[in-house]
């Protein structure tokens, strides 16, 4: 188990290195002029000089690339003199348009994204458990079809255009909710779930009928296993079967998306966000984008890839302690 | 009394799925999608949401084919203003209900441009269709041709395709998409659009294509063509590739409404298709400061986004029902 642990965190060290290569190549060398792009609209000349030396430009390549993955762990110092911007470890870059460190902006907006993350995800786990158990116990029922008529609904229904239609019909016209913003759960709980149950909705539904099929599919997959026929064979009724043969083979593969799902949801957010004005990372990303702001937006591209690295390894782990057959091999 | 027989014929119902067909199994697995006596499409014919979606889909063809043919029936092209469509004291709100819906502009006007939304849809058809297409062609050449080499050759190569796979899909490729096309500059998007998006889609084809491969590989027909003596490329295109077509079809039906809604929501995100040509996502994304006052105004570009979606989903997951059955699998 440790040397099964030991190869994982190296290989995501190394897909984390590459990320960061990649990251770091198409910043400071597809784009015409990094000083500028940095710069971003509103700059003067001596700005842009200003900057290039702080970023040491004129430096070779690689060594930029290491002056940048050593500040990840120890942090920098960028430029000499009064001029100089201290950015404390990790430092993931430093905006130079609103005089922040990466990395303080990102802490600053995550509790708000994690809100949004976490509720959403245990919304569509919910949603897809229950719908996929409730359309496999009723297979080829008309309960069975209307849910994969919603899946396949859900699905294809762009989150932005189903949070632009929630929020007229549900604010604008019935006025049931507020519009979203950040309330935190401590000031009124009440409202903390009014503002936030669009997003979560919005985020989870695309998830939610994913996760409906995958159960579905398993569960009957599962049922037609010849351990489930010996297991009626045996004299076990029908709940019993499900409890303690059916369900857990059928779900294990749930829990594995799920962790990669969950980890890769700054992407989803990124969206989510920007529609209902909620300020997390996604909307500072995608305000980035706008303000073309690079080293924000290399900044959370790096974060992503570390979540996704990191919720990979977990994934793997939790898999081995829950799937025997697993342990077994490693 | 537990006897053997007794639990086995209660047992039998669940072991069938509670479908009451006998051939519940091959139907299962995805819909109320049955295989008849002919090929695949005599059994999609059937189908009634198959041949809506599909219909859909044609007509969306047409209509980006045809974009500048309607917009010369409907008197506006995309990139024309008419101030007299909309009222400059309520901060250029469309004149009329829905949004300005005329006889002159069917599907009403932009807030504060006054530029004719169907034309806008009519060509914004022309983007997303064609930026889908061509990614998800893009996509199924990479996807099938490295996966037919990783899986037929194996060894080193197969080890070097197999882990960039891996590293394409462990990576946060929403967030790169959106990095790379705001680092790259805006001219020529659609075709950095598709390369993007096809670099990141390929492995999810190609996975699947080098599994098929590697038990094809083993068959007795590839045996023969090897002792007939083909070289290792005539067997995989013409001995293997043939074997994998209805997968390929099934996989890049689905692919196309992944890209549909990458493309819109890259747009939508502002690193997608430039103004002023017209995409769906962008269209959505301008909507958003009116909705509140102008709710057609996202209405339009949102149902057609929509539907085109979700007709190819449904497309793609009735294809995948009906070969599945057909397979018996």
């Amino acid at each position: 188990m440790p040397r099964f642990l030991l190869t994982r965190v190296t290989s995501g060290l190394g897909v984390l290195l590459l990320v960061c290569l990649f990251t770091f190549v198409v910043f400071f060398a597809l784009s015409p002029d990094p000083a500028v792009q940095i710069c971003g609209k509103n700059c003067t000349p001596e700005v842009i000089d200003q900057i290039r030396g702080n970023l040491g430009l004129d430096q070779p390549f690689w060594t930029q690339f290491f002056h940048f993955v050593v500040g990840i762990f120890a942090g920098r110092t960028y430029g000499e003199g009064a001029g100089a911007v201290e950015c404390a470890a990790p430092c993931l870059g430093y905006s130079f348009q609103s005089s922040q460190a990466v990395w303080d902006m990102i802490v600053q907006r995550l509790p708000v994204s994690a809100t949004i993350a976490v509720g959403a995800a245990v919304l569509w786990l919910l949603a897809g458990l229950a719908g996929g158990l409730l359309s496999a116990v009723k297979e080829g029922t008309f309960l069975d079809r209307f849910t994969t008529g919603l899946t396949l609904t859900s699905m294809s229904i762009p989150n932005y255009v189903l949070a632009l239609v929630l929020q007229y019909v549900l604010v604008v016209k019935l006025q049931w909710l507020p519009f979203p913003q950040a309330v935190a759960f401590a000031d009124d709980p009440g409202q903390w779930f009014a503002n936030f149950v669009m997003p979560w909705i919005v985020l989870a539904v695309g998830y939610a009928a994913a996760y409906t099929r995958l159960t579905r599919a398993n569960v009957l997959d599962v049922l037609r296993e010849n351990y489930v026929r010996t297991a009626y064979a045996k004299g076990l009724a029908q709940p019993l079967v499900w409890r303690r043969h059916a369900l857990r083979p059928a779900l294990t593969p749930v829990v594995t998306i799920f962790g990669m799902d969950f980890a890769g949801l700054l992407g989803g957010a990124l969206i989510t966000e920007t529609v209902f004005g909620i300020n997390g990372v996604g909307k500072m990303a995608a305000d980035s984008i706008a303000r073309n702001d690079q080293p924000v937006i290399m900044g959370v591209t790096l974060l992503a890839g570390f979540l996704v690295v990191v919720g990979n390894i977990v994934v793997d782990v939790v898999y081995t302690a829950i799937d025997p057959r697993v342990r077994v091999n490693a | 009394m537990t006897s053997f027989p007794t639990d086995l014929t209660t047992a039998q119902p669940v072991e069938a799925g509670t479908d009451d067909t006998p051939e519940a199994p091959a139907a299962a697995a995805a819909g109320a999608v049955r295989a008849g006596a002919g090929g695949p499409w005599q059994a999609l014919r059937r189908d009634v949401g198959a041949m809506l979606g599909l219909g859909y889909i044609v007509l969306v063809t047409l209509v980006a084919v045809l974009a500048p043919v309607l917009t010369s029936i409907s008197g506006w092209t995309p990139y024309e203003f008419d101030q007299t469509a909309i009222d400059p004291n309520l901060g250029g709100m469309p004149i009329g209900p829905w949004g300005g819906v005329t006889a002159e502009h069917w599907f009403g006007v932009e807030p504060g441009s006054g530029r004719d939304i169907f034309a806008r849809i009519v060509y914004g058809a022309r983007v997303s269709m064609s930026i889908a297409l061509s990614a998800t062609a893009l996509t199924t050449v990479l996807g099938v041709s490295l996966g037919l080499v990783a899986g037929y050759f194996g060894g080193r190569v197969d080890l070097v395709i197999s882990r960039v796979m891996d590293f394409l899909m462990a990576f946060p490729a929403l967030i790169f998409m959106i990095a790379v096309l705001s680092a790259l500059p805006a001219s020529n998007r659609s075709t950095l659009l598709v390369v993007v998006i096809s670099v990141f889609g390929w492995p999810y084809l190609a996975r699947i294509v080098r599994g098929q491969t590697m038990s094809l590989a083993q068959r007795e027909f590839v045996e023969a063509a090897r002792a007939a003596g083909a070289s290792g490329t005539r067997i995989v295109f013409r001995e293997i590739l043939p074997n994998l077509r209805s997968t390929i079809i099934v996989m890049a039906t689905l692919a196309v409404p992944g890209y549909i809604g990458t493309e819109a929501g890259l747009s939508f995100l502002g690193v997608g298709v430039v103004p002023p040509a017209p995409s769906w996502g962008q269209m959505i994304a301008a909507s958003v400061k009116w909705y509140a006052v102008d709710p057609a105004y996202f209405v339009f570009p949102g149902a057609c986004l929509f539907l085109l979606v979700l007709s190819f989903t449904v497309l793609g997951d009735r294809l995948r029902a009906v070969v599945d059955a057909q397979e018996g699998r």
